[in-house]
């Protein structure tokens, strides 16, 4: 006979009377214990929070010692391309919610959680914030390393909190999109793989060269796909470019993204959630 | 006598495949129930549909006694699930798992932190309480895994396979602990796939095969059922050579005897051969219910 590690009491002890129950949560209480969780994780993600740092870094100093020479010897290219690069970390950062989503969905957390009286679409809502944080710290990295590589912005205070408005909005919209793209992909891995395409937006916008330098035909896309209002609108409010009706446009494209795919990731949890 | 999960005429089909065929299922109070049967016989289906996760097709059920179909938020309110893959989460520790857990409850962040203790220290994870679940054997995290069912102590409490893929101690460790929790009066509903696990921890014990109960009683009354007796023969190393159905009877006993004179056993005739006679497994019993079904070929392994 084996000693058992578990004392034989163990149930007895360990069990609160056989019938108590769990009280429904009231508010947004399993919401803020679910952003605990995923800033937590995070924070122990010492991989990922490397490259939130290093990644806009290196970026930067691409694009303005390799490429930015080429494409304005005059030196204002930094100027230029701080918007894009603000916006492609933000992408890349965000895919992690990708794969976050999908890791919470193959394992069975998500069941167990469904097992329960609360919001299950609760962890989900971590999981977003999670990265809204995350990518709000990167593109003040961003912005930093800028500053230090010769960005000189004149916004005003006010148009600084309209920056930081319209960024978070992106990356709340392109977040969305990124769970929503882990609830529909089988594995973490696909997930990662699908979040990729996503990724190659930004280089079909006017955030590392003017449009008007593109084909005609790549020319039409770069001005109606959602990335070039947002990066216009940042690069106005930066740097006092003409803004145009590109603020509309922005805004307009990020709550319509929100809004689908919040439609499609909550129609996504309901069919897929429990089905392994 | 009150029934904790009462059950009637469920039904489920995915896509083309009927999988619950109308199951009726009464499990009393504080009892353990072992729900048993084949890969693919809709046992994992049947704790969905009980724990809320899918919604049957048809028929009725009452899990503490509360109605799965009208009211599944009240039933969310009184079960708890550790299904088949552990539900940890890797990243965070193991206080840090039931902290969450107890706060998803319900509980105040300082009485989540209480429970939390109590349940590492019950369920002697105390060493590792604080480092990651990750780092966790598999054996750890079914503790684990368990120790989260039981944040709060909710009567009725579902367990899908939880000893597949444990070394004997571990599943002996949570034997003896869904044990005292019957005992404490909470009502586990398990599924297993091991004979053994049913056999020694089932109060009563339910054989689904292809979507329906095929047969339902305690061990002894499904030992019963298959009758017979079964008289071993082993060589004189006690290899069993032969196993041969008898009725008891001294004319079933002499029969065999006549067959081993014609046979010869073993190669050597009958020196040094052992005869005992024991009383059918529920290996017997099962192969017996779900014989002449090619779909339910048993993957069983002897929980050894």
């Amino acid at each position: 006979m084996t000693t058992a590690t578990v004392p034989a009491s163990a149930g007895a002890t360990a069990t609160a009377p056989a019938s108590a129950r769990r009280p429904r949560l009231r508010g947004v209480a399993a919401e803020r214990v679910f952003i605990g969780r995923s800033l937590i994780h995070s924070i122990r993600d010492v991989e990922a929070l490397l490259m939130a740092v290093v990644l806009p870094t290196m970026l930067m100093l691409m694009f303005t010692f390799i490429f930015g020479n080429a494409i304005d010897p005059s030196g204002g290219y930094v100027d230029y391309v701080v918007p894009g690069i603000i916006l492609l970390c933000a992408g890349f950062g965000a895919a992690g919610t990708a794969i976050s989503v999908s890791r919470d969905m193959t394992t069975g957390i998500i069941d167990r959680i469904r097992t329960m009286p609360l919001r299950s679409g609760a962890v989900l809502t971590g999981h977003v914030v999670e990265s809204l944080v995350r990518n709000l710290v990167a593109t003040a990295v961003v912005i930093g390393v800028a500053l230090l590589v010769g960005f000189s912005p004149n916004a005003t205070p006010l148009e600084w909190l309209a920056v930081v408005g319209v960024v978070a909005l992106y990356i709340l919209a392109i977040t969305y999109l990124f769970a929503a793209i882990g609830l529909a992909a089988a594995s973490p891995e696909a997930a990662s793989g699908y979040g990729f395409i996503l990724l190659f937006l930004p280089y079909l916008s006017s955030a590392f060269v003017p449009v008007a330098t593109m084909p005609e035909w790549l020319q039409w896309i770069a001005e109606n796909q959602p990335i070039t209002p947002v990066i216009e609108t940042i690069r106005s409010l930066l740097l006092g470019t003409p803004m145009g009706d590109s603020a509309w446009w922005a805004v307009g494209w990020c709550v319509l993204i929100i809004v689908v795919a919040a439609v499609w990731g909550a129609w996504l949890f309901r069919r897929k959630a429990g089905r392994r | 006598m009150q029934l904790a999960i009462d059950v009637r005429g469920l039904r489920k089909q995915f896509g083309r495949t009927e999988v619950l065929a109308g199951l009726d299922l009464a499990v009393p109070q504080g009892s353990v129930f072992a729900l048993l049967g084949p890969n693919g016989a809709g046992k994992t289906t049947t704790i969905n549909i009980l724990t809320t996760l899918v919604a049957p097709d048809a028929g009725t059920a009452f899990v503490a006694g509360c109605d799965l179909a009208r009211a599944p938020g009240e039933v969310q309110q009184r079960i708890a699930l550790t299904g088949q893959s552990a539900a940890v989460d890797e990243v965070l520790t193991a206080t840090e798992n039931l902290v969450m857990m107890g706060r998803l409850s319900g509980l105040t962040r300082r009485a989540a932190k209480a429970r939390a203790v109590e349940l590492v220290h019950r369920f002697d994870l105390e060493a590792a309480a604080d480092r990651r679940v990750g780092t966790y054997s598999g054996g750890m995290r079914r503790r684990l895994d368990l120790a989260l069912s039981l944040v709060v102590g909710v009567p009725v409490l579902f367990l899908d396979e939880p000893t597949t893929g444990l070394d004997t101690r571990s599943r002996q460790e949570l034997w003896a602990v869904i044990r005292t929790l019957a005992d404490a009066g909470t009502t586990v509903f398990l599924t297993t796939q091991y004979l053994e696990e049913a056999d020694r921890l089932a109060d009563r014990i339910a054989v689904l095969d292809r979507g329906r109960i095929a047969a339902e009683g305690t061990a002894d009354e499904l030992k019963a059922r298959v009758g017979g007796d079964v008289v071993e023969l082993r060589d004189a190393d006690g290899v069993l050579v032969r196993e041969i159905p008898t009725d008891g009877s001294v004319h079933g006993l002499r029969a065999v005897i006549d067959e081993l004179d014609r046979a010869s056993v073993g190669g050597g005739g009958v020196d040094g051969v052992q005869v005992s006679i024991r009383r059918p497994s529920l290996d017997d019993v099962f192969l017996a219910i779900t014989s002449g079904a090619e779909a339910s070929t048993p993957e069983l392994v002897e929980a050894k």
